[in-house]
């Protein structure tokens, strides 16, 4: 066995890990994996293209941007905003959970860029989410904070547990391209269905901590309120 | 019948149009980066088959047009187009204007997408499918945009050149982002075909007992969350796990379902990514955008999260790969 090529790993790993430009890293990796593995120049170069050109289908995502470019032109992340803004009188639980269902449902649906930490989380859902926290009583700056966070981290499990339910996200085709390259054939639409199982579950997983955090408030509130009764 | 290479020629001229639009605003780099990949798309067959007759020379071009694109990438700045006044209070006024209807054109694109899929064996025309049904998921895909960039430019009420201004204004922005998960899964092809997955294989089959599906899972899942946390990106661990043990220990020794692994398996590396720095867009700029004291308050908020997905995804795959 030649162990050479797992250069080619070493690159990719050093290459993000400095944060070099990943498209130069996986060129440059590919490159020395070729070399390492004793391919002359011809070879290598035929390899690239073969293997880009098998590829293309990740791309096809660009045919859904005319779509959306025109409807957000039009308003629609104003629209997804408003909707959002309609929970405004739910407790801190309720808020996050059902903007966490939403936001997993529109990313199975492909619309996973309609909402994010610039367009949504900082402009409505953490600044919701303090107001909710801070409805019965006040909270001190480090519970603020941490609500806060737990907004973002939110928006970031919504997002990541429903978009690999859609069947042309990018995570799914590269999962069908590479059997596919190795000789196993699979339909998009069977390997997405298989992601719907994680989606309930991290829904399920983060909702209960969501609760918890809302009890821990609560508790936290009668703790302060009862120095007073005793007085 | 439909093919799926017309998708690819739909896909190659929307390429074209937008490296137009930008060497007419003088953006030569941006110009040449999208030229260069809208050829894999007009020409990808003939790519292709050329190849098999053993005439090589396209195939070598393409290889150097990526090593272009390589170089382009690391050269140019994504470029977001400025937002005007005119265009908030326009986009405000649709909002209010067209309402939940916005959202008709989007859903129509899953929705119609999986219409066709379900069909595609039963549409025939005197015998003959009308989508080839090897790649029905692509083609209807491909459809269902057309199908609902129809309704949405019906909707708003907008001239087709709109939608491409539009849709240019997103590739822009995505830049050479957009073509990452493309060049992930070219490496994926290079590291198997030259032997990078065969030696990892050796390398976990010498650490780990092979013949035990528990642990080749085992060395699998940690993996994928290990590679992900370093690269903070579970696309790029996907290709080395995925040839190193996912494919050669566990599909082909112990006949693990693939599109069960690869499903569940890249998921696996998203509770990574939930987890590390290196995936700044979405666990250290929110931090900044939400002015927290601490940079790793977002991670602190989801790392139990992660950690007990983990474990779901774990005994999901235990339970469903090898059925």
């Amino acid at each position: 066995m030649n162990a050479w090529p797992l250069l080619g790993v070493a690159v990719v790993v050093a290459g993000f890990a400095m944060r070099a430009n990943p498209v130069l890293v996986v060129v440059v990796a590919g490159i020395t994996s070729g070399v390492a593995a004793g391919m002359g120049v011809g070879d290598l170069l035929a390899l690239l293209g073969t293997s880009f050109v098998s590829n293309r289908v990740l791309l096809l995502f660009t045919l859904m941007l005319p779509v959306i470019g025109l409807l957000e032109r039009h308003g629609l992340r104003e629209r997804a905003q408003r909707w959002i803004a309609g929970f405004r009188r739910l407790s801190l639980a309720r808020l996050l959970v059902s903007y966490l269902a939403m936001r997993q449902l529109l990313s199975m649906f492909g619309l996973y860029d309609i909402a994010g930490h610039a367009q949504t989380v900082r402009p409505l859902l953490a600044p919701m989410s303090e107001e909710a926290a801070a409805r019965a009583a006040p909270i001190d700056e480090p519970t603020r904070m941490r609500v806060r966070a737990l907004a973002a981290a939110t928006d970031n499990v919504g997002r990541f547990f429903g978009e690999d339910v859609f069947l042309a996200f990018a995570g799914v085709l590269l999962i069908q391209r590479f059997f596919e390259s190795q000789g196993i054939h699979l339909e998009p639409f069977a390997i997405s269905i298989w992601a719907l199982p994680t989606a309930i579950a991290a829904f399920a997983i983060h909702s209960l901590r969501i609760a918890f955090v809302q009890r821990n408030l609560e508790q936290t509130r009668t703790g302060t309120d009862r120095p007073d009764a005793a007085r | 019948m439909l093919h799926v290479e017309a998708i690819y020629w739909l896909i190659g001229a929307f390429l074209l149009v937008v490296a137009f639009m930008d060497a007419r605003s003088r953006r030569w780099s941006a110009a040449a980066f999208w030229v260069v990949i809208a050829v894999p798309f007009l020409f990808g067959d003939a790519i292709l088959a050329a190849m098999k007759d053993g005439t090589r020379w396209p195939a070598q071009a393409v290889g150097i047009g990526l090593i272009a694109l390589g170089v382009l990438a690391a050269r140019g700045k994504l470029r977001t187009h400025e937002d005007s006044r005119e265009a908030q209070a326009q986009r405000r006024a649709g909002a209010e204007r067209f309402g939940n209807t916005l959202f008709v054109p989007a859903l129509a694109i899953p929705l119609v997408t999986v219409a066709l899929v379900l069909s595609a064996p039963y549409l025939r025309w005197n015998a003959t499918p009308l989508i080839d049904t090897s790649q029905a998921t692509l083609i209807s895909l491909g459809i269902a945009c057309l199908v609902a960039l129809a309704i949405a430019l019906r909707v708003v009420r907008a001239p087709f050149s709109q939608s491409l201004v539009e849709g240019r204004r997103l590739l822009d922005a995505l830049g050479w982002a957009a073509l990452l998960p493309m060049v992930l899964a070219t490496l994926g092809s290079v590291f198997a075909a030259t032997g990078v997955g065969d030696a990892v294989a050796a390398i976990v089959g010498a650490v780990i007992p092979a013949d035990s599906r528990l642990a080749c899972l085992v060395a699998f899942a940690l993996g994928m969350v290990a590679f992900t946390v370093i690269m903070g990106n579970a696309f790029g661990a996907f290709p080395v796990m995925m040839a190193g043990v996912g494919l050669p220990l566990l599909v082909l020794r112990h006949h693990a379902n693939p599109a069960v692994l690869g499903a569940i398996g890249m998921l696996t590396g998203y509770c990574g990514t939930l987890l590390t720095p290196m995936a700044a867009n979405f666990n250290i700029v929110p931090a900044v955008l939400l002015e927290l004291p601490d940079q790793y308050g977002v991670i602190r908020a989801q790392w139990p999260t992660a950690l007990m997905l983990l474990a779901v995804n774990f005994a999901l795959m235990w339970l469903l790969v090898f059925r």
